[in-house]
């Protein structure tokens, strides 16, 4: 991804999302039946469900980096996970958010305690807590192995959490399937998870290349002196 | 096995020699319970209720300090570097700090009990259970703790990160402690301690296994 973020792919990938994402949801909106019991409030469900799905694949796809990164000990893997995970942290803000304004006319709260609105709460902050540890950490090294072993972690907690809340309490509806979910509403929900697909990829692929350019300008090496400046200075500039 | 209980010896050892400082966590946890109350008010039922979930609050609000506490000395004069030189495994060095800070959260669960016994009447008979509890819940807390507490001691703001940290991932933990313990304190007529109390082991193991695989990593780079 590191190669190809800089070519065109990474835009192409963030252009087709968005135009695929914007074609989803106009079919949510202006073409898909309304839901018999909810009205108009479900076609938020065009949006939010595809976000919960591409959430949980942006930070499976950041465990995978750190996994790679502790067995390779390549700096590509590790640009790769912090653009994942800041992608999945955002992602899962975004679920909360719709989560919260499809709640409040249908359960009449923003917020309720069940498995999933608790599991996706924790998982926000837990990744969010490793995107401060980055932030707080110098060393390029320890930074890379500290926040994959912290990832790794987290993610191994997410499923006890989700179980864990579940037998505390339960409210949210079971998920759908395509079994489950009327014809009328597979195309826009198919569409748009596939645009946000394309979207965070592409975007995960530039914030990679980000990465992989502060990471350069860290462990650079240091200038030399300014009398020694000349043909060496241009020799160590063009070992990058 | 030798490395670690020699280990294991050189952090009960350091606790002991700094017993003024679980003394001072300890009192840091009683004056959290003294403060929840006030989030009440005088209601003595409503107090009792909620006596399990105030006693797993201050007793994860003092486990930060205590495992901050414990990486802290190893931090001075470059202490964990010239632990790493010694022919001992980095894993046998985590068994055995992560162990010393089980046994001493476990001592500060036990001590903070008739506390909540004389603030909240909220007493049990079935002592021996709700000690097992207390160490499932502190071997849930020290595991994860003892990792990122490792990771924290050599950063800037480790106050905050420590905490920001460890939180999320010890949710299971506070929710099967706190039901756990509820059940001892207001009866258990459906007979549920077991699965909390499975869950809060079946946390453990995970994260007892994650973290003697991770640290030496989180150490060693």
């Amino acid at each position: 991804m590191a190669a190809a973020s800089q070519g065109p792919l990474p835009k192409g990938l963030v252009a087709v999302g968005a135009v695929l994402l914007c074609i989803g949801s106009y079919w949510g909106l202006a073409q898909a039946p309304g839901e018999i019991f909810m009205g108009d409030v479900q076609r938020i469900m065009y949006v939010h469900v595809p976000t919960a799905w591409n959430a949980m694949l942006a930070l499976t796809f950041a465990f995978v980096c750190a996994v790679f990164f502790l067995f390779t000990n390549s700096w590509k893997w590790d640009n790769r996970l912090e653009a994942a995970m800041e992608m999945g942290v955002v992602l899962s803000l975004l679920l909360c958010t719709q989560g919260a304004i499809w709640a409040k006319p249908t359960w009449g709260v923003w917020w309720d305690w069940d498995p999933r609105l608790t599991t996706t709460a924790v998982m926000v902050f837990a990744f969010g807590g490793i995107l401060a540890l980055r932030a707080f950490v110098d060393d390029p090294m320890k930074r890379a192995v500290w926040s994959a072993v912290a990832c790794i972690v987290a993610f191994a907690d997410v499923p006890i959490v989700y179980f864990s809340v579940k037998w505390w309490n339960s409210l949210h509806q079971a998920q759908s399937t395509p079994a489950t979910v009327s014809k009328a509403f597979h195309w826009p929900l198919r569409i748009n998870a596939f645009g946000i697909l394309f979207l965070w990829a592409g975007l995960v692929a530039l914030r990679t290349r980000v990465a992989a350019l502060r990471l350069r300008s860290e462990i650079a090496p240091p200038l030399p002196a300014p009398s020694a400046r000349g043909t060496d200075a241009r020799a160590s500039g063009s070992a990058w | 096995m030798t490395a670690f209980l020699t280990a294991l010896r050189k952090d009960f050892l350091l606790q002991w020699r700094g017993r003024g400082q679980i003394v001072a966590i300890f009192a840091f946890g009683a004056a959290t319970l003294l403060l929840f109350s006030f989030a009440i008010g005088p209601d003595s039922v409503a107090l009792r209720q909620h006596a399990a979930g105030f006693l797993w609050l201050g007793l994860l609000l003092a486990s930060t300090l205590s495992l901050a506490e414990s990486f802290e000395r190893e931090m001075e004069e470059q202490a964990l570097e010239g632990l790493l030189l010694l022919p001992a495994s980095a894993r046998a060095l985590y068994y055995g700090k992560a162990v010393a800070n089980c046994a001493q959260l476990a001592m500060i669960g036990a001590a903070l009990v008739p506390v909540m016994v004389v603030l909240y009447d909220a007493g049990t008979i079935r002592l021996l259970s709700l000690l097992g509890v207390i160490v499932l819940g502190t071997a849930g807390l020290s595991a994860p703790g003892t990792l990122y507490a490792a990771m924290t001691a050599q950063t800037r703001a480790r106050q905050t990160l420590l905490p920001l940290l460890l939180f999320p991932l010890v949710v299971p933990v506070l929710l099967a402690a706190v039901k756990a313990t509820s059940l001892l304190i207001l009866g258990d007529p459906m007979g549920q301690l077991r699965p909390w109390a499975s869950l809060l082991g079946a946390f453990a193991v995970v994260h007892w296994a994650l973290g003697g695989l991770l640290f030496g990593r989180v150490v060693e780079d």
